[in-house]
């Protein structure tokens, strides 16, 4: 397939392992413990696993799944919201596919819908709003989620429903930005990382120059990655060069999509229809300041926070979840104590076993299931 | 003759007509409506033969049975969404489906039973569309339907139409296939591309916009069955990758046989269409139901003989040895990605795509 299997070669793939083994023999480190590299996206996450690249990596270098994965990191009082909206009399609730299965604490949009609510499946937020259009006597309210990926998106549509003047269309915002999670990351007391993948669509929103302080603060290399398998080594490799050379800096691997700048019209859409949160609630990490958008006072009207009444409760993740430990790379998925016993993609407990983006669900996917229960044994 | 012929296409006329071409709750009553659709559209669309005495039970002549032959019962429901969709519709699927879960057993299809659950308000035109693929779908597995039931659900009761099919079939004494007989060294094989099907139904839906032809591989498989069974002696077991497509369907096989496989991916056959609509949907195409295609197992000395059997048949020219059975842990799948990494295959949680047949 053109375009595609050019990032697929295979013959490219074992030129850049054998690049990648000969500079871990090259950095000292590798000689006391592996490096730990943390891809932030959750589409980076799938892909490795996907196309088994962790298998192909030598041992000194472990990657760490990161929490990008919007779908995982929802707290479950948000997605009980969302139920209690879904479950409000009059109204069609409109989500992307991958949050239906989310469990709250009471029941998943699933199992909502199971019971009689009006929920649908939509790829964007513009499907929303045809459906809108084409219920005038029904409240459709989309479920605003995901990182600067697809917030231009649902800000785009705010303002395309402001244009048409139309009244029965809101979005229930949970939108939430990369750059202060990767901070509360990094300053977090157990943080053992050793570099960053940088999450390749939410840099072609925003840019590379957000991540500047990654290398200036923090002393760790970024390097901007996209999501096929060669983009994916070859991103590793440079990652480890900047560590050899001791200088580290934000690269841009994936500039076939990515510019510095970002894309302007997007980043304009985003400032117009969005502002920061003094701080949102993330499942696994806890309250992150500034870490989530919520409406401007402007479009009102269009902020189902505002139209309904949402009980807004704050749950607690279940004790037993480790997700946490697992998204800062102190902990492997299968290193966590419910891991396939009581937290499984069937009935996941935490954040990351939820979505096939999550670290936890890809890894009892995707990975050696059976050499872990192995070793447990 | 003739004048049969033109009475029942005046009585198909007036069906059409008095209901203005929709079926009505009057069609499912078990009066006169009923009759006139059953006799007017169902049954002559159908075929004559057993179902034309319209009797409450089909009689079957069982033939000649061979000692030791066995028969063979399996049913399915189809409730695909849309009802029509590139290279098939709901009746041919019907057909196909049950006549396939018979042929992977080595059963030949024998007779077929029929039930339609219909929507009240649903296009007769659509019904009849439906039972003409039934028929030909039928004539293609050299079976027929020998008895069936309507029924007329209420708008909203049911979406369009729903499909049931029953079929008999009967196993020759000769040949047992199943994952018992499968041994560490036999080699895992495909019949053709996967996913055609699942792809189909899921650019059919519309949705997503795609301007890409994809046509389901929906066909009866008895013929290459019957052909392989008869060519390749140490064929061990087959299976159709319905619902969960070809992964799954293979983990099914691991597990049922207490072997492990290993699959590589760049043997597997996909073509490049599908690809495609996997990549933009994000869908995994080893996942994606096919309704024409056989995966099986065959002993690693007659793998040659297998390859040369699939391609001197119409229904098994796009097929190809994928993987090989080795002594590992009981039912785990290993694939090595034409990537040159690993991975373990297991079944999907959750699904891909909703109501695929």
């Amino acid at each position: 397939m053109k375009f595609v299997d050019e990032f697929r070669d295979p013959e490219r793939a074992r030129r850049l392992v054998a690049a990648i083994e000969g500079l871990v023999a090259d950095i000292p480190t590798c000689r006391e413990r592996p490096l730990s590299i943390m891809e932030v996206c959750g589409g980076h996450t799938h892909a490795i696993f996907k196309f088994g690249i962790e298998g192909m990596l030598p041992e000194e270098i472990e990657l760490v799944h990161g929490p990008g994965c919007p779908v995982c990191v929802l707290p479950m009082g948000r997605v009980d919201d969302c139920v209690a909206l879904a479950e409000t009399p009059g109204v069609i609730f409109t989500t992307f596919g991958d949050a239906m299965r989310v469990p709250g604490s009471r029941k998943s949009l699933l199992q909502a819908k199971a019971e009689g609510a009006d929920v649908r499946m939509v790829y964007s937020p513009l499907d929303a709003l045809a459906i809108a259009r084409r219920h005038p006597d029904r409240e459709v309210v989309f479920f605003g989620l995901g990182f600067e990926t697809t917030m231009p998106a649902t800000a785009l549509t705010i303002l395309q429903a402001e244009r048409e003047g139309i009244r029965n269309f809101s979005v229930f915002c949970n939108h939430i930005t990369i750059i202060p999670t990767i901070k509360a990351i990094l300053d977090s007391p157990d943080m053992q990382l050793d570099g960053f993948l940088g999450p390749g669509h939410v840099s072609a929103v925003i840019g590379t120059r957000p991540y500047r302080f990654i290398p200036e603060v923090y002393g760790r290399p970024v390097v901007i990655a996209g999501f096929e398998p060669l983009d994916i080594l070859h991103a590793l490799w440079r990652v480890l060069v900047q560590i050899r050379e001791g200088r580290p800096r934000v690269e841009n691997q994936y500039h076939r999509v990515v510019r510095e700048e970002g894309n302007r019209a997007a980043l304009a859409a985003i400032e117009r229809v969005f502002e920061l949160r003094e701080f949102f609630e993330w499942r696994g990490l806890g309250s992150i300041d500034h870490s989530g958008v919520r409406i401007r006072d402007a479009y009102a009207r269009f902020d189902a926070e505002r139209r309904f009444s949402i009980p807004a409760l704050k749950i607690a993740d279940p004790r037993s979840c480790q997700c946490g430990e697992v998204l800062k790379g102190v902990l492997k998925p299968w290193q966590c104590k419910v891991f396939g016993t009581a937290c499984t993609p069937e009935t996941p407990l935490g954040a990351l076993m939820v979505s096939s983006e999550g670290a936890c669900a890809a890894w009892y996917q995707y990975g050696d299931l059976d050499r872990v229960m192995e070793a447990r044994a | 003759m003739s004048d049969h012929r033109d009475l029942l296409a005046e009585r198909r006329r007036r069906l059409f007509e008095v209901a203005a071409g929709r079926v009505t709750l009057a069609h499912g009553s078990g009066g006169k409506a009923m009759h006139e659709l059953l006799e007017a559209l169902v049954v002559p669309t159908l075929g004559d033969g057993e179902l034309a005495r319209m009797d409450d039970q089909a009689r079957l002549d069982p033939g000649p049975l061979e000692a030791g032959a066995r028969l063979a019962l399996t049913t399915d429901g189809f409730v695909v969404q849309p009802p029509v969709f590139p290279g098939g519709d709901i009746g041919r699927l019907a057909v196909c489906g049950t006549v396939n879960d018979l042929a992977v057993g080595g059963a030949e299809p024998r007779a077929l039973a029929l039930a339609l659950i219909l929507e009240e308000g649903l296009e007769l035109a659509l019904v009849e569309r439906v039972l003409r693929s039934v028929r030909t779908a039928a004539e293609e597995a050299g079976v027929t339907v020998v008895t069936g039931d309507t029924k007329v659900v209420p708008r909203g009761a049911c979406d369009g139409l729903f499909v049931t099919t029953t079929g008999l079939g009967v196993i020759p004494p000769d040949r047992d296939l199943g994952p018992h007989r499968i041994r560490p060294g036999d080699r895992l094989f495909v019949s053709g591309p996967l996913g055609d099907h699942g792809a189909a139904v899921m650019v059919a839906r519309g949705e997503m916009a795609l301007e890409v032809e994809v046509r389901s591989d929906c066909a009866p498989l008895w013929d290459l069955v019957r052909h392989l069974r008869a060519a390749v002696p140490g064929l061990r077991c087959l299976r159709d990758p319905t619902r969960g497509g070809f992964a799954t369907t293979v983990v099914e096989l691991a597990r049922a046989s207490g072997l492990a496989f290993e699959i590589h991916e760049e043997s597997l056959p996909v073509r490049e269409e599908v690809r495609g609509v996997c990549e933009i949907l994000g869908l995994d195409p080893l996942y994606l139901a096919c309704e024409g295609r056989l995966v099986g197992v065959v002993a690693a000395e007659d793998a040659e003989r297998l390859e040369e059997a699939l391609a001197a048949h119409p229904d098994g020219a796009g097929g190809r040895l994928v993987g090989r059975v080795v002594e590992g842990r009981p039912g785990r799948v290993v694939m090595h990605t034409a990537f040159g990494g690993r991975r373990i295959v297991d079944m999907l949680i959750g699904d891909q795509l909703p109501r695929i047949c």
